[in-house]
């Protein structure tokens, strides 16, 4: 019961999707979108359980009291106040995501600046990075080098006004021997995520009930 | 909201910004608590989002709005969500595997077709392009074929690298090098467009420095 159900579960559930795409016919045509469909339900479902997570962990910390508490209390008052007003906006304005809801409120005016600072702000470490990886060792590291710093001149003005070959290099480069790779590299990555998938439906692979 | 919310607003996001900006510094108690609160508020917005355009519309709508047997098959997932938060009691944690090995199913079947179909075939249907004679679009081609196949090959460990495949995997990785590379160059300038765009805010809209 603890075991064999949930095996069962994985394995007709992937079978029906696999049928249904190699049969897109009554009474399998429309199951690929119902098991979508039920996914995402099930999926949000999930959502609960990692903000719980995240709440008893941080009420934890408030109650014990360590070193640095008070951003726990930070982080659940953003939490709290996110969700009430979005439950603000729902009832207001039939919908969170209503352009006068205060909810949109604190996403423009939270949510995406912490969002887009955290990101510039590593842009600061991708070049203190890049000054340690940067060093042409030998010659693949010498490529490394060679292709970002076209790649990064041929992406600003700098670049295009001291000569035009960094633009198009830049353009070849990315639409040639960087796809090439990227696309190698893809091809792999689903391959393996085939197989890895088979060795999961036939239940070869039982990590996730553990 | 109004001007005055549109002020309280730029504020909130200029204290925001320069809180994470300052950890340039060094780590500091108002980069944690900006970093907390970009946790809490992040997390509070993804309840709200997939409660809203997940669970509220697929869900509760159908259920509402659908009549005859839809009306109660669609509260089948309802009830693996349910069972799913079974977690929360130690004594019937177990059941919580139902739904996990729905979604890991799912999952599986997808990996299955969604990647052969997605991936797999497309990228190897763009891969193989037609090389015509000695030209400027036939070179670029065989470069991008050469390029698929020897990065393949790079990552093949089933045999010794030695021999023929010793000289595809270098030319393989000459071509990983170069995409990494690429990719590190173009990921810093988003990265510096989004650093000028976060200074642009600064400058222009909180202290109006710039027009």
């Amino acid at each position: 019961m603890k075991r064999a159900v949930p095996l069962a579960i994985t394995f007709l559930t992937g079978f029906f999707l696999v049928v249904s795409f190699f049969i897109p016919h009554e009474p399998f045509g429309e199951l690929e979108q119902r098991l979508l469909i039920w996914f995402a339900i099930v999926s949000g479902f999930t959502m609960l359980l990692g903000v719980d997570n995240l709440v008893r962990a941080h009420v934890r910390r408030v109650t014990r009291r360590p070193a640095g508490w008070g951003h726990s209390v930070a982080l659940i008052v953003g939490l709290v106040v996110t969700v009430v007003l979005g439950v603000i906006g729902f009832v207001r304005y039939g919908s969170p995501f209503h352009i006068q809801s205060p909810f949109m409120f604190l996403y423009t005016y939270s949510i995406i600046p912490l969002q887009a600072t955290m990101f510039a702000l590593l842009a600061f470490f991708i070049a203190s990075a890049s000054y340690r990886a940067f060093r042409a060792r030998n010659t693949v590291a010498t490529l490394l080098l060679v292709s970002a710093v076209i790649v990064m001149l041929g992406r600003v003005p700098i670049g295009s006004a001291s000569s035009h070959v960094f633009p198009a290099a830049q353009e070849w480069i990315m639409n040639y021997p960087q796809l090439a790779a990227k696309r190698g590299i893809q091809i792999g990555a689903a391959l393996g995520a085939v197989s890895m998938s088979l060795r999961i439906l036939l239940g070869i692979e039982r990590s996730y009930l553990s | 909201m109004g001007s005055l919310g549109t002020i309280i607003g730029t504020w909130l996001a200029g204290f925001l910004t320069l809180a994470i900006l300052s950890f340039l510094y060094k780590d500091n108690p108002f980069y944690k608590l900006a970093e907390h609160i970009y946790v809490g508020v992040s997390a509070g917005y993804w309840l709200i989002y997939v409660a809203f355009f997940d669970v509220k519309p697929m869900l509760w709508d159908t259920f509402v709005t659908e009549t005859g047997a839809e009306k109660w098959i669609i509260l089948i997932p309802g009830a693996l969500g349910i069972i799913m938060l079974s977690r929360w009691f130690p004594k019937s944690a177990w059941l919580s595997r139902w739904p996990i090995a729905f979604t890991v199913g799912v999952g599986a079947g997808l990996g299955i077709t969604a990647n052969i179909q997605g991936y797999v075939m497309p990228q190897v249907a763009a891969t193989i392009l037609p090389v015509t004679g000695m030209n400027l679009v036939s070179l670029n081609n065989l470069v991008l074929m050469v390029g698929v196949v020897t990065t393949m090959l790079y990552f093949y460990f089933s045999k010794p690298q030695r021999g023929v495949l010793s000289w595809t995997a270098k030319i393989g990785i000459v071509f990983i090098m170069v995409s990494f590379g690429a990719s590190f160059g173009y990921t810093l300038m988003a990265r510096i467009s989004l650093l000028i765009g976060r200074l642009y805010f600064i400058l222009a809209d909180l202290l109006h420095v710039i027009g």
